[in-house]
């Protein structure tokens, strides 16, 4: 099968928006082997190739962060919308932009390529590449790596599909959305990097997190005041009596967080609850506090 | 500071890395060796090499314990052709990975004929990737074992000082220090070397060249082999500086000539790896969990 039109000029522009960062940060050795190594890929003879560039990436291009211009965020977003390369570094995107070299001549080539370099991916690897998804073609053809990705114990593999990266909130089906969001709260990750989160709320995933709080609550564990934002629009009294008493006892960023969830809540009750807490309302409502600002 | 040049880390526990760490155990090398029982296809093969470069090194940097490995077919596998043949196809693609700082362990267990020939074989592959070599030396016929994997690794052009022989002892020393090689000690509480034994033998040779490692795995072996070493051998008054050399200094020259080990890598680690793969020493301690995913997650 060979590559659309579209996908072909979808792949180029995120070949140039890689290759135009790094130029500006590598050394011209660091650069002229990789434009060697992109070379090589696009010509796909070699079927190791691809392996092999991206073992050697780090020692040739460094492991420096990325640290983009605000420009060249905004450049990211034209080019992928939900494309956020903040937390990238050098090597990441030098990997990424192997992959996409080795991505332009026949698309069952590279998903084969793909495969065995995902079957023997060190970490590093795996980070880098999961990182890219969002900026590789045929996303269908991904998702078993976003799937897998999501079902490591190694949290920072975990993070690269869950954190910053659109894949998950525009393929996961709900049942994979409701477990990586639980997950992340269970391996005590943060949920406000998760793209999409208040927009896949649903009642089912509601229903999990109020399990899960009451289990934490049962063993005397704190709960993080991040997963009330995806019970809010689904709580209902028994919900508002325990955030209602999380108001009264809690640390502050708990209690910052019972506030959001009620200040949310449809239910009546929950508005009663939060009116001697008039401070939080306000700060809520000039926007000086939000999900974004708990910790 | 200390560094472990040998410990099959897979086989370890928690407590082990904790006690490690909090005995000044800064880094580790893993070298690729058999798991007890041997492996029958290669497909375990491969997933054990991704495991200690992949789950085995993050595990570890949970603990503020750099991880590093070695990859090889060991010599008791390369018994099993089918085996060894398939592994030998694979090696070149884990041998270029991040934190590989050698091939090994490899050498020769009974000295068959087919060992010989996967060891001849791995060598060249190390000489042409220009990585440092670890090698096993057998438990049986030791002595003789020995000196034919020095003639071999000779024969196949290797620079010796970039070779480490390693379960050396009294009989063996002289042989591999006079030919130009690496000499490491495995302290084992019951077999092979022990920690007195070693004071004397830095007494006597002297610190250059001599290397002490734990060879720690799910046998009876202790994780703390290296830091009691060092100890033991500063009461016994060896100079410090020699205690420094055969327990840090002399496994960080020859395995660092990979390229993908430096000192950096634990008192300066990169921003990106700081905060993803490797939780330093100083953050453990002030009682951060680590943030390995529980197993049902």
């Amino acid at each position: 099968m060979i590559v659309s039109q579209d996908a072909a000029v979808q792949i180029s522009k995120a070949e140039a928006l890689l290759h135009d960062w790094l130029s500006r940060r590598l050394s011209s050795e660091a650069l002229a082997w990789l434009d060697q190594q992109i070379k090589l890929l696009e010509t796909g003879q070699r079927p190791q190739q691809l392996a092999i560039a991206i073992g050697l990436a780090p020692r040739k291009v460094g492991k420096a962060d990325l640290d983009l211009t605000a420009a060249e965020l905004q450049a990211a977003h034209d080019v992928r919308p939900g494309l956020d390369p903040g937390g990238w570094s050098v090597d990441q995107a030098a990997r990424i932009l192997l992959v996409l070299a080795s991505a332009g001549a026949n698309r069952d080539a590279f998903a084969e390529s793909l495969e065995r370099v995902f079957a023997a991916a060190e970490i590093g690897e795996q980070i880098a590449l999961l990182r890219g998804l969002p900026l590789l073609p045929e996303p269908e053809r991904l998702m078993p790596y976003a799937a897998e990705g999501v079902r490591s114990a190694m949290q920072p593999i975990f993070e690269a599909v869950a954190h910053r990266n659109p894949y998950p909130r525009e393929r996961f089906s709900e049942a994979q959305w409701n477990q990586m969001v639980v997950k992340t709260l269970f391996i005590g990750s943060r949920l406000s990097p998760i793209q999409g989160l208040d927009d896949r709320r649903n009642a089912d995933l509601a229903q999990m997190l109020v399990d899960y709080a009451a289990e934490r609550r049962a063993a005397g564990r704190p709960i993080s005041p991040e997963l009330w934002r995806c019970v809010a629009p689904f709580a209902r009294d028994d919900e508002v009596a325990a955030l209602s008493k999380i108001l009264l006892s809690g640390t502050q960023a708990e209690r910052s967080g019972a506030a959001l969830a009620l200040h949310e809540c449809p239910v009546p009750s929950a508005k009663a609850a939060l009116r001697p807490h008039a401070n939080l309302v306000s700060a809520i409502e000039a926007g000086r506090l939000s999900w974004n600002s708990i910790s | 500071m200390y560094i472990d040049p040998h410990a099959h880390m897979i086989s370890r526990t928690t407590d082990d890395y904790e006690a490690m760490a909090r005995n000044g155990v800064v880094a580790v090398i893993e070298p690729a060796f058999w798991i007890g029982q041997a492996r029958t296809n290669v497909g375990s093969y491969k997933d054990y090499l991704s495991h200690i470069l992949g789950f085995e090194r993050f595990r570890a940097g949970q603990f503020g314990v750099r991880h590093y490995c070695c990859v090889g077919l060991n010599s008791k596998e390369a018994n099993n052709e089918a085996l060894a043949e398939a592994v030998m196809a694979i090696l070149p693609q884990f041998a270029t990975k991040e934190g590989v700082v050698a091939i090994g362990e490899i050498g020769y267990d009974e000295q068959t004929a087919l060992e010989d020939k996967y060891f001849r074989l791995q060598l060249d592959l190390a000489r042409e990737l220009e990585l440092p070599v670890m090698i096993h030396t057998p438990h049986r016929d030791k002595k003789r074992g020995a000196s034919r994997s020095i003639d071999v690794i000779i024969e196949h052009k290797l620079d010796p000082s970039r070779v480490v022989i390693d379960h050396v002892n009294e009989e063996t020393i002289k042989e591999v220090k006079d030919r130009g090689f690496w000499a490491a000690f495995s302290i084992y509480p019951h077999s092979k070397m022990t920690a007195e034994r070693m004071a004397a033998l830095v007494t006597s040779f002297g610190p250059e060249q001599l290397i002490v490692d734990s060879a720690c795995d799910w046998g009876v072996s202790d994780p703390l082999s290296v830091p009691k070493t060092a100890k033991l051998m500063a009461k016994q008054g060896v100079p410090e500086a020699a205690v420094k050399l055969v327990t840090y200094t002399n496994a960080l020259t020859v395995y660092g000539k990979s390229g993908q080990m430096a000192e950096t890598d634990w008192l300066s680690p990169p921003a990106i790896d700081q905060r993803t793969l490797y939780q330093g020493n100083t953050v453990l301690r002030g009682g951060q969990t680590p943030r390995v995913g529980q197993p049902d997650s």
